[in-house]
């Protein structure tokens, strides 16, 4: 079942199932073996390359690449690979030496980004080094976006926002604060080479009931509260308070409402729970603050006495699912259900808008008043304009964010040197055999029982009581090199070479993990039915050879491998080996024009 | 050779026999041989006939002697009786075990050295007394554990690493077996265990002294061209009389076989064995034609695997010496010392 065309590039890419999954591609075993070897300086830059905020992310990222770790199918949970990133951060030392100087040399070229919000400070990063004039535009004082006006202090301090900035602009980026764009027109006046948008989602969606009008007093928009409260202009909060909204948004406004007085502070969600849109460690940080989370009720009507809110009438549902496993909320006929309370912040979702971009200048809107935005380019319908972050497909996170800038910053580099931005040069790759000795390799190859560590919390008590005060500690040292040896170190990928096989069978009897066979070769849907474990993650692939001497092929089915190097260890001819496979992603500069 | 414990983890899908044991649950330490040893796939087809048969590991004992291939049993079946006896004396340990307990598994896991040099004489006794055991002999031609020299199954003329040619007539277990009355004769090759493994499960179903002389190449010393317990050779020259289907189902199975093709064939318990004839028009019941078959085709080059010979209706040393059925173990002291009025009535009878 050799495929066609067999892509090592990609093809080992997508075994490191976390790097992979992480949308800007964060060599993350290479990052935490050096976390486990304690070079936490080295471990930061690496993913400073990657994604421009490890600190911040270290804290805050979604981190869609904990779901895709292989430890989650091998043992019960993911390597903590967010917070492996928080600890490269913190335990660091001064890192100025090793960041790209303020370019001497000027290309000419003058790239305007709109919004100071990760997605720009991603472009910034990439173009100042070389050569670019890059000019950041934001509304607000101080650069950072919804990252530093709503994200609450209590995760992300305001240090570690002011410092992983701070190095963007130290690369010679100029910033214009407080300005806000309000014509986009007149602002493609100015000849900019390139203009880059990262204004964000900055709406918040309402919910209308009756009394919402008359008690808008005692209701607030939740992302427009939290930006409040970062500036300091709200600080407290009422006794009773209900959050609407099941998202991250919602969670981070009721651990707000808990630190600022607020002593009854629930969450009420249309959905059920597990649909919440909350990440479950989120909803877990609410719930361990004493905060409960009702769900499946709607909001029906906001009570008031003359505009005093006493609180929200529920309707209750329950879900039914049609034959197509789509999901209605339909009402389950019990009775409505009327709690108090004092203030309400609703957090039922975010929207783009764009009041400031003239329609019929070139840049195309659809019919849902969002910009026409390629995926891959990130370019707009106006050649020179490109689009990234929230502002591009709608609200989603710091991550993707920075990997919208890193691809719009290709597109202007090409663009910017004459090349087409939508030919995407093919990422490179290397293989390097880790072989020391006869069973001795420059990875740590032991299999670590050790499950998943906690990070430790400051107590309830001291947290609730200070809003500014990081409710997480962080991993020390030795949990953290604990917490790193269950990295299965999925980038040292096991290779095999089909003209030393003796087929001795040695690599399938100590596989601990039954992932090699030598059998019949067929096509793929057969071949995995028949493997000596069944191969039933599609996702994952097949690695298989060319017909050996008996006529058999080996397939390995990726899916549980522990990299353990046993398979290597155990060959005697050495037809496998354990090599560390590292990808080169193009970027802005030399790497992404070269046509190769 | 790997220092690493073998990791615990196991695959999630992993499936589990009748006494929700995985394969994995019948393994033992890790293997200290050379990487790519045939003998560690003979311990892994071992564990894999023991799973699949559902046998409880403490009802097996293993026994062996010396060299790397009686190193094995600390490999496998972790949680089963062990003895390692002293070189080429396992036959005469695993007769008195026997002879003390009979419900036991007995599992002899030698060499050629062990079986066909020092011990060859306790080979030989416990093949005619016809002990209940499976005897597997793992067999690469040389001493492997003393660093390569001939061992008597070396075929005459094959070479060693550095040049030395064997000048010995090479001792074929097989013909050995076949002619001391062992009940269940088998050829096996460590790189096929498609044909191991139903041959092993055969092999400790049958009551009966059953014999598997099992090809496994030494790669340190024993792998290279010229030798004839290669890799390479023994795939170019294996000339399989048969392939086994071992079926546990208590009725025979109808198969898509044409009727000349197949035999079906009872074992003690019930259970039965499907053999695929391939080539030769070939009896497994026929012991003279058996031996005849194995040297014309031997003298011509070929290495004959499977199933060679099998006794439908074996009968093992109890039934020869009238022994008592309960394992001593399990007797208490009057039956075990009867005393001596008992005593002076066997005496008695003797005059
Ligand atoms: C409460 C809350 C919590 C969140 N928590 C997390 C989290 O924990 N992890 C995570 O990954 N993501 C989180 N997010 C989402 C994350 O903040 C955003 O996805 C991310 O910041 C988007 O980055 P961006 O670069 O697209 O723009 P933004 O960060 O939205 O920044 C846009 C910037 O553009 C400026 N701007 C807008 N219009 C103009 C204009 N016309 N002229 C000049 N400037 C303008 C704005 O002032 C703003 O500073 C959270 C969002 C919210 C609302
Ligand atoms: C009484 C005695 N004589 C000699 C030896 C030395 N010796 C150790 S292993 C061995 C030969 C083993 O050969 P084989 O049974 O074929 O095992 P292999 O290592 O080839 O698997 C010999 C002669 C010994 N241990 N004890
Ligand atoms: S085990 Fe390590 S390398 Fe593998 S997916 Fe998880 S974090 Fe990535
Ligand atoms: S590295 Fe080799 S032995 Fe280890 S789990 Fe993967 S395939 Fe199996
Ligand atoms: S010396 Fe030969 S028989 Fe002994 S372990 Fe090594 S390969 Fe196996
Ligand atoms: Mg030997």
């Amino acid at each position: 079942m050799k495929p066609e065309r067999f892509d090592p590039a990609d093809y080992f890419h997508k075994v490191v199932d976390c790097q992979w999954a992480c949308p800007a591609h964060t060599p993350v075993p290479e990052y935490i073996r050096l976390i486990a070897a304690g070079r936490y300086a080295d471990a930061y830059m690496i993913n400073w390359e990657s994604n421009v905020f490890p600190g911040i992310l270290g804290r805050t990222c979604d981190r869609p690449c904990e779901p895709a770790c292989r430890r989650g199918r091998v043992e019960k949970e993911p390597v903590a690979i967010c917070r492996l990133k928080r600890v490269a951060a913190d335990f660091k030392d001064d890192v100025r030496p090793r960041m790209p100087a303020k370019s001497e040399f000027k290309n000419g070229k003058r790239v305007a980004c709109i919004g100071a919000g990760p997605a720009s400070l991603t472009v910034a990063r990439d173009l100042a080094p070389l050569g670019y004039e890059v000019v950041v535009f934001d509304a607000e004082p101080k650069a950072g976006g919804m990252v530093r006006t709503q994200i609450p202090k209590f995760r992300l301090p305001e240090e570690v926002i002011d410092e992983e900035v701070g190095y963007v602009f130290d690369l010679g980026v100029e910033f214009r604060h407080g300005h806000r764009v309000e014509s986009m027109s007149a602002f493609l006046a100015h000849d900019w080479d390139a203009v880059f948008v990262g204004t964000g989602a900055p709406r918040g969606r309402d919910l209308e009931a009756p009394g919402r009008k008359e008690a808008a007093a005692h209701i607030h928009l939740g992302i427009d509260w939290l930006a409040n409260v970062a500036f300091g202009h709200v600080t407290k909060i009422s006794k009773r308070v209900i959050v609407l909204g099941g998202g991250n948004t919602a969670m981070d406004c009721c651990r707000s409402a808990r630190r600022l007085g607020g002593e009854d502070v629930k969450v009420v969600v249309r959905s059920g729970f597990e649909e919440m849109k909350a990440s479950p460690w989120e909803k877990e940080d609410a719930m361990h603050e004493g905060i409960p989370i009702l769900n499946y009720m709607v909001p029906k009507e906001f009570r008031h006495v003359g505009g005093k809110l006493t609180g929200v009438l529920f309707e209750k549902v329950r879900a039914e699912y049609d034959a197509k496993g789509r999901r209605s909320l339909v009402p389950s006929g019990e009775p409505d259900e009327f709690l108090e309370c004092d203030e309400v912040l609703v957090a039922v979702g975010q929207e783009n808008a764009f009041p400031w971009i003239e329609r019929g200048i070139g840049i195309e809107f659809d019919k849902w008043d969002m910009p026409v935005v390629d995926q891959e380019t990130m370019a707009s319908t106006l050649p020179h304009v490109f689009f990234g972050g929230d502002s591009a497909f709608g609200p989603k996170n710091i991550i993707w964010a920075v990997a919208h800038g890193h691809a719009a910053a290709v597109s202007i580099d090409r663009m910017c040197h004459g090349l087409d931005p939508s030919v995407r040069p093919h990422p490179g790759y290397s293989l390097i055999s880790q072989k020391m000795g006869i069973h001795e390799w420059s990875y740590d190859n032991a299999i670590s029982a050790q499950q998943r560590l906690k990070v430790p919390l400051v107590e309830n008590r001291k947290a609730l009581g200070d809003i500014k005060l990081e409710v997480e500690l962080g991993f020390d040292v030795v949990r953290a090199f604990e917490e790193a040896q269950r990295c299965l170190n999925c980038d040292v990928q096991t290779i095999f070479t089909e003209k030393l096989c003796i087929e001795c069978d040695a690599c399938v009897d100590i596989c601990p993990m039954d992932c090699i066979t030598f059998t019949a070769d067929g096509p793929e849907g057969d071949l995995r039915a028949r493997l000596n474990a069944p191969a039933n993650n599609v996702e994952q692939a097949l690695y298989t050879s060319d017909a050996l001497k008996t006529g058999r092929i080996m397939a390995k089915d990726e899916d549980v491998c522990l990299h353990c190097g046993l398979c290597a260890e155990r060959c005697p001819t050495g037809a496998w080996d354990m090599q560390k496979f590292n990808v080169k992603l193009p970027r802005a500069g030399a790497s992404c024009r070269s046509t190769a | 050779m790997t220092f690493l414990p073998k990791p615990k983890f196991r695959h999630p899908a992993i499936e589990t026999n009748e006494l929700g044991l995985t394969h994995r649950d019948y393994e033992g330490s890790i293997s200290t041989l050379c990487a790519g040893c045939g003998h560690d796939s003979i311990s892994s087809a071992i564990m894999h006939a023991c799973y699949e048969l559902n046998l409880p590991p403490h009802r097996i004992a293993k026994l062996s002697g010396i060299g790397c291939s009686s190193k094995t049993p600390t490999y496998f079946l972790g949680n089963a009786h062990g003895f390692n006896s002293v070189h080429g004396r396992m036959p005469s340990v695993l007769t008195g075990a026997n002879v003390a307990n009979r419900e036991l598994i007995y599992l002899g896991v030698s060499g050629d050295g062990d079986s066909a040099s020092i011990g060859f004489g306790q080979f030989a006794h416990s093949i005619r007394r016809g002990v209940n055991m499976v005897y597997i002999v793992a067999n690469n031609g040389v001493y492997g554990l003393t660093k390569g020299q001939f061992s008597a199954t070396a075929d005459k003329g094959a070479k060693l690493k550095k040049g030395a040619v064997n000048s010995d007539s090479p001792i074929d277990l097989v013909a050995m077996a076949l002619q001391l009355g062992a009940t269940f004769v088998a050829r096996s090759f460590s790189g096929d265990k498609g044909q191991l493994v139903p041959l092993i499960k055969a092999a400790i179903e049958h009551r009966g002294p059953a014999f598997i002389d099992c090809i496994s190449p030494c790669v340190a010393f024993n792998n290279h061209e010229g030798s004839t317990k290669s890799f390479d050779y023994v795939r170019e020259h294996n000339e399989a009389v048969n392939a086994l289907d071992f079926v546990t189902e208590r009725a025979p199975i109808t198969t898509s076989y044409a009727p000349g093709d197949m035999q079906v064939v009872r074992l003690h318990d019930g259970t039965f064995i499907r053999l695929r004839k391939v080539g030769a028009d070939y009896d497994v019941h026929d012991r003279i034609a058996a031996m005849n078959y194995i040297s014309t085709r031997e003298a011509s080059g070929e290495v004959v695997t499977g199933l060679i010979y099998l006794e439908d209706h074996p009968e093992d040393m109890h039934d020869h010496l009238d022994t008592v059925s309960t394992p001593l173990n399990r007797l208490g002291d009057a039956e075990l010392v009867p005393g001596q009025a008992a005593l002076d009535k066997i005496n008695a009878g003797l005059r």
